[in-house]
């Protein structure tokens, strides 16, 4: 209180200048973050205007003819069109329902381990994939996946080449990702976990609360404004399918389910060199996931009062 | 300890059972995320044919380094290793300055303009140009084929950013900071004698973020800076794993006829995948107690 009020005296004392230059080094310390945030983030975001325009290596950004909505129009008009935006929203959809709940049971279940040595091995273990490269956990699903001798099939007893079944492409993206993020993801709910005061379980306890009645009585509520905030934030990138991990398991048979519109703009605009109509549609992915964020932020907000996003 | 009623041992019983089942569960869940890496390692040290055939789910057979020993003989993998040790090193050095830089100035409550600031880092978290808006700035700006592409586009990583300013915030006492403006010390000097000693431990965080993000990355490589002699190990890896291609300096290498070419083929698959993620696998661990903080501190109250 009283330290506030001393803020404040001494703020009204000095003018915004004097403030200013008593800072200056402060400001010395931003100035290489911010040039480089502007050069690169907010100047490509000033250029996607090139998604309206008929881009000319020779013309620049800035330079190349207007052409209005033509790119959109073509992309529209494209053949695999549907496809792509309903396997990007399929993959991410299924991704969200499948995935989301994993890490909050895992939260809840580590939670509860009373022997630390033990619970720190499962937290260890549980996070390890997480820091292996998308590359490589790319090459051990071909490997386990492999129909002569992979890990899969000779578990199974089958030899089925499971990458060239489009019908099982969705699965293989999705099950992986668990296995590889889910560990990660119960650090944010563990951090929650945490704060809960120890005193309410030990009350719990002598009231003859069983194990399953402390989760669902304390945990749970207490993990709710977290959860809410985490769908938010997993609900705004639903057409966000990450390029890397479905370019690296797509095969000529998997496509049919496989080709997203990530891919898609990857191979249109580096590949091809067809910049413009590659940003066109990469604006139409940011414009939907746009939408949906601003859509499930309304409702999540209605829902619970105390969460609000950012 | 504990207090004792009537039900006391009935009580002690179910918390038994039901440790023992929750024990049991976890087990499980680590058999399922440790087994393929296990079986991984395994096999990069058998006889690939076995490996195929089935015979290695618990111990390899007929026990062989060739396969490593090929790794490190490929011109190509080691390389990629040199370039991915040299991205990593200078990629965290940027960055955890980068991070330090942005989030000290932002982390003094009255500074001025600092919700401003705030808000110009953090929308870039939200908005982008995307691929092609960025891959045109970054050719206009003469990176490409540059390896300062793959760390200057990259600028601040935000969200490191705010796990950082919110240790500041919260965990540096605000009367060491006064104490040192009132003996004189300007702000440059508090941050390197006061605010970067007192924070070792979201500072090894940050390294072991950036760490992994820099060893693991290849797409901004790929796009960035194309070429065998500038790939970092991920991508020289896509031949191998994802291609299923026999580099051409392995097959000189060998002269035991196809078959043997194959088997270390399939030997060299297992064993870069171990050497590739080996080295961020063996650092985490040593800072995983500072994750939970960080987090706390980052995510949740952001």
């Amino acid at each position: 209180m009283k330290k506030n009020t001393s803020a404040i005296v001494t703020g009204s004392h000095k003018s915004l200048k004097k403030r200013l230059l008593d800072n200056w080094q402060l400001y010395a310390m931003l100035f290489i973050p911010v040039v480089l945030t502007i050069i690169y983030k907010y100047y490509p975001i000033y250029g996607i205007q090139i998604a309206f325009r008929d881009y000319k290596a020779n013309r620049g950004m800035f330079g190349s003819e207007w052409v209005g909505f033509e790119w959109f129009r073509r992309f529209f008009s494209s053949p695999n069109c549907i496809r792509m935006i309903k396997n990007t929203v399929l993959i991410s959809f299924y991704g969200l329902l499948w995935s989301f709940p994993v890490p909050i049971i895992l939260a809840l279940m580590i939670n509860q381990l009373r022997f630390n040595r033990f619970k720190r091995v499962v937290q260890t273990v549980l996070y390890a994939p997480h820091f292996i490269s998308i590359m490589v956990i790319c090459g051990m699903i071909r490997i386990f996946l492999s129909p002569s001798g992979g890990l899969i099939n000779l578990l199974a007893g089958t030899s089925i080449d499971f990458l060239s079944e489009a019908s099982a492409f969705r699965t293989i993206f999705i099950a992986s990702g668990i296995w590889q993020d889910a560990g990660w993801g119960i650090i944010v709910y563990m951090a929650t976990l945490s704060n809960i005061d120890t005193s309410h379980y030990e009350a719990a306890k002598i009231d003859g609360a069983s194990m399953f009645q402390r989760i669902w009585y304390i945990d749970i509520p207490e993990l709710i404004p977290t959860i809410v905030l985490m769908l938010i934030m997993s609900a705004g990138g639903l057409m966000n399918v990450g390029f890397e991990k479905v370019w690296l398991l797509q095969t000529d048979l998997n496509k049919a389910t496989s080709d997203v519109i990530s891919v898609y703009v990857y191979q249109q605009g580096i590949e091809s060199a067809k910049y413009s109509y590659s940003t066109a549609i990469g604006l139409f992915n940011t414009v939907v996931n746009i939408i949906l964020l601003i859509i499930v932020n309304t409702i999540a907000s209605k829902i619970s009062e105390d969460t609000s996003f950012v | 300890m504990s207090a004792k009623t009537k039900f006391g041992r009935l009580k002690g019983f179910s918390e038994r059972t039901s440790d023992i089942i929750l024990v049991t569960i976890c087990v499980v869940i680590l058999l399922i995320v440790a087994y393929p890496l296990y079986y991984v390692l395994i096999a990069s040290v058998s006889n690939p044919y076995d490996v195929y055939a089935g015979k290695t789910f618990f111990f390899p057979s007929e026990f062989t380094l060739n396969g490593y020993k090929a790794v490190f003989a490929d011109k190509n993998i080691f390389t990629g290793y040199l370039n991915s040790i040299k991205y990593t090193v200078i990629g965290t050095i940027f960055s955890v300055v980068m991070v330090y830089l942005t989030a000290y100035p932002l982390s003094i409550k009255d500074l001025p303009g600092r919700k401003f600031l705030s808000i110009f880092f953090i929308i870039t978290m939200y908005f982008g140009g995307g691929l092609i808006p960025t891959y045109l700035v970054v050719k206009d700006t003469g990176l490409l084929n540059n390896i300062w592409a793959l760390f200057l586009p990259g600028g601040v990583a935000v969200g490191n950013m705010i796990i950082v300013r919110n240790f500041f915030e919260n965990s540096i006492p605000k009367e060491l900071i006064e104490a040192a403006k009132i003996d004189g010390a300007s702000n440059w000097l508090i941050f390197i004698k006061v605010v970067v000693p007192l924070s070792r431990s979201i500072m090894a965080v940050m390294v072991v973020f950036s760490m992994v993000a820099y060893w693991n990355d290849w797409f901004t490589a790929m796009i960035y800076v194309p070429g065998d002699e500038t790939a970092p190990l991920p991508l020289v890896l896509r031949g191998i794993l994802i291609k299923s291609s026999a580099s051409a300096s392995q097959s000189s290498t060998i002269s035991g006829g196809y078959a043997e070419l194959n088997k270390l083929t399939e030997l060299i698959k297992f064993s870069s995948i171990i050497v590739a993620a080996a080295p961020m696998l063996i650092i985490y661990p040593f800072v995983q107690k500072y994750f939970e903080k960080g987090f706390m501190a980052g995510a949740v109250k952001g």
